[in-house]
């Protein structure tokens, strides 16, 4: 289908502008992009029938920042989006914020209006480098012909290196159109202003390595710098030779294996309890590939106070940002873990590994697989059988809300890049999208998405995208008819007065139905697991309307801005029970 | 509490609005900010006066070095330094205001770049808060518009500051 008349060649060649981008994307590795056409980034569309490009038609380019970005966090690759000037660019806004927050490597090439029209309010003109200015890492506006080249280089360049992010191209229509004798130049890219990275000094490891041997009770802080830097290797090696628990956070799970003895678990406002307590009792924090976000810190004020901290980042600005650190390093993790593991010598904590294995028991009993079937559905229940099915080898693509804390609380992750969800910018709709993009990305691994049912009707156009391109993504609609995390907060902060939060969705079966793909219902906790098992052997995608109690919350919860162990616990077994009958 | 930081800038389209554009999102305050060339073809030098403390002092410069177009940064606080601020200042000349206005003038070091026939027009160079003070001195004799560059500033002594090529 995708014949080739031309060849990507090293030879000095005449090229159109348009040309001249599909030779770079191919010389910048991509076989993949995700797109939608229009006027201004016509002679590209035009263009890319004669090169070996697998292009995927979205149906909103949300759908195509969504997919590109799932598609990078899945593959480590750089993920491409591509569409038109004006309402086209600024459909990808969201999902280039989403990239950003969650540092995720993406490059997004819009068409812009001709050269000589820009500035006059021309049809589908906007000044898309104005707006993605603040939510970039860098973006160009290419008026040139000539200038088409270094820019997607430069691109490809910045979004992956150093702490990655979101890079856009805009080309004008008539830069596209021109010609020019072309050639490809593969020296490396060097620009003057650009550091992205940093060493570590020797008296900061020193530094490093005096805290770390003086501590009784240390915690590591692992987040998605790990899988970033590729420092899993280093991180075990680190944790096991010095003994030192590590919590992650939602964007670090599958850094470290959850099944390993010295991993703890998730942190923050939905984190286990003991790994809030544990990091509130700590004598040292060793922040690794981490920014204390405000939803792992809680009160800045009151968060490890009795703990030094150690905190590495390839990214200078999220040191001392928002929790001051006693041994700040800048540099990459893998790199920075190496020369630690050089001077450090083995350390034993078997006393706080005891204590804080002890506070789990206080846990287990509220934990809502261990109630009895008492007939109603809890999602818990549904991405427990989910993980055990898959055997936790599944890539999951979460959307954001209650499914996404109980994804993270109850999927183990054994493997890098096998959780993918919007953490930063917490966007919803992300998830079918970015889960299209991570199994083209890892086309032999399975991918569940797992959504509420809000999140899924922001994005649901692009299950016709993946029934054109043939793409096999299982999807769990987490199917409580709320817009869960909202009604939650309005539960507990706005006394039950749920505004706007209860929710009428289609029948996803027959909306399934209607795109050719197959769809499912579970409303029982026993058949959860053949349905869970029919999905994943049926072809092409299928989606599983999971109807969960509507009014079941998230513990534990530490309310936003207070003290990280002041955390909300779910009620005792006897009293949820009780409950849950009640509201039959 | 003010801050001067000096930034080496590469001189391209938009740079100057990247530049701004970081101080307001991060939510600091500008006092002022010049921008100007160098000796160097392509590098452009801006200046900036932030208000903040000296956490955030070294947040901002943290969030400047990763704009792609900034090539370096000095925050000069605690560096000897030579700071200028240029100020031209439009008087009303009523007559008898004349003289005083001429002796403020003599005072302070003021310089007439104008004469109209109701107004003068003065250029007062020098530190910051030299330039507050005359102005100060003109405001009650009537100053009818006024323009003030914002500071410039550059470390004292043979240390200087250029854009080193980093790879």
């Amino acid at each position: 289908m995708y014949t080739t008349h031309v060849t990507l060649s090293d030879m000095s060649i005449q090229r159109t502008g348009a040309q001249i981008i599909w030779e770079c994307l191919g010389r910048e590795g991509v076989r993949t992009v995700f797109g939608y056409p229009g006027g201004a980034i016509l002679p590209a569309y035009d263009a890319m029938l004669d090169f070996p490009i697998r292009h995927v038609l979205v149906r909103h380019e949300q759908g195509a920042s969504h997919m590109a970005d799932g598609y990078a966090r899945a593959s480590g690759e750089v993920g491409v989006a591509i569409a038109t000037s004006g309402p086209g660019a600024t459909n990808l806004v969201t999902g280039i914020a989403t990239a950003q927050m969650d540092s995720s490597p993406i490059v997004c090439i819009t068409g812009q209006v001709p050269g000589k029209l820009i500035g006059y309010d021309a049809f589908q003109e906007t000044d898309i480098c104005g707006i993605t200015l603040p939510i970039t890492k860098h973006n160009y506006l290419v008026t040139r012909v000539e200038d088409i080249t270094p820019a997607i280089k430069e691109a490809f360049h910045l979004a992956k290196s150093g702490r990655p992010g979101p890079v856009l191209v805009d080309i004008t229509k008539d830069a596209q159109q021109a010609s020019m004798e072309w050639e490809w130049d593969d020296r490396p890219v060097k620009m003057r202003g650009y550091r992205p990275t940093g060493v570590a000094l020797k008296s900061e490891l020193q530094a490093a390595a005096d805290l770390i041997r003086a501590s009784r009770k240390p915690v590591i802080l692992a987040g998605q710098g790990v899988m970033q830097s590729g420092a899993m290797k280093e991180l075990r090696a680190f944790a096991e030779l010095v003994d030192v628990p590590v919590a992650l956070t939602l964007l670090g799970l599958g850094g470290f294996p959850a099944s390993h003895p010295l991993s703890i678990g998730m942190m923050g406002m939905h984190g286990e309890s003991w790994v809030n307590h544990a990091i509130q009792e700590a004598d040292l924090l060793l922040a690794f590939g981490m920014r204390f976000d405000d939803r792992v810190t809680g009160n800045t004020k009151t968060y490890g106070v009795n703990a030094k901290k150690i905190h590495i980042d390839i990214d200078p600005s999220e040191l001392n940002k928002n929790i001051p650190a006693d041994v700040a390093i800048v540099g990459d993790l893998r790199d920075t873990l190496r020369d630690l593991l050089d001077i450090l010598e083995p350390a034993k904590h078997r006393q706080w590994l005891k204590y804080i294995a002890s506070m789990k028991g206080d846990t287990a009993v509220r934990d809502i697989q261990a109630l009895p079937d008492n007939g109603h559905l809890y999602a818990a229940h549904v991405i427990n059988d989910i993980w055990r099915i898959t055997e936790g080898k599944a890539i999951v693509v979460t959307d954001v809300g209650q499914h996404q804390m109980w994804e993270a609380q109850y999927y183990k992750h054994e493997t890098p890049r096998s959780l993918i969800t919007s953490g930063g910018l917490g966007t919803m709709g992300f998830a079918l999208p970015a889960a299209i993009g991570a199994k083209m990305a890892r086309p032999d691994t399975e991918v569940w998405a797992i959504v509420g049912d809000g999140g899924f009707q922001m994005t649901q156009a692009e299950l016709c995208t993946a029934a054109q391109e043939n793409v096999k993504v299982n999807v769990a609609i987490i199917n409580n008819g709320f817009l869960g995390m909202v009604r939650q907060w309005q539960e507990f902060f706005y006394e039950r007065r749920y505004a706007a939060t209860p929710l009428r969705s289609p029948d996803f079966v027959k909306l399934a139905d209607a795109h050719g793909l197959l769809g499912l219902r579970v409303d029982k906790r026993s058949d959860v697991s053949a349905i869970v098992q029919r999905a994943r052997d049926a072809e092409g995608t299928v989606v599983v309307d999971f109807r969960v109690e509507q009014e079941d919350s998230v513990y534990p919860m530490v309310p936003a801005g207070a003290d990280l162990h002041a955390m909300i616990r779910r009620p005792e077994p006897s009293v949820l029970v009780e409950t849950a009958e009640d509201s039959m | 509490m003010h801050h001067t930081l000096v930034a080496l800038v590469e001189d391209k389209p938009g740079v100057l609005n990247r530049v701004a554009n970081l101080f307001r999102r991060r939510a600091f305050n500008i006092e002022s900010l010049t921008v100007g060339r160098t000796a160097e073809p392509g590098v452009s030098r801006m200046t900036v006066v932030i208000d903040s403390d000296q956490v955030s002092a070294h947040r901002v410069t943290a969030y400047l070095y990763k704009l792609v177009n900034v090539l370096q940064v000095e925050d000069l606080d605690g560096v000897p330094s030579v700071a200028r601020d240029l100020a031209l200042v439009k008087v009303a000349v009523a007559g008898h205001d004349r003289a005083n206005l001429l002796r403020v003038v003599d005072e302070t070091r003021a310089h007439i770049v104008d004469t109209g026939e109701q107004t003068m027009t003065l250029e007062i160079t020098g530190e910051p808060p030299h330039v507050d003070a005359v102005i100060a001195r003109l405001a009650p004799l009537g100053i009818i518009e006024m323009v003030r560059t914002g500071q410039v500033a550059m470390r004292r002594g043979d240390t200087a500051f250029s854009a080193v090529m980093h790879t």
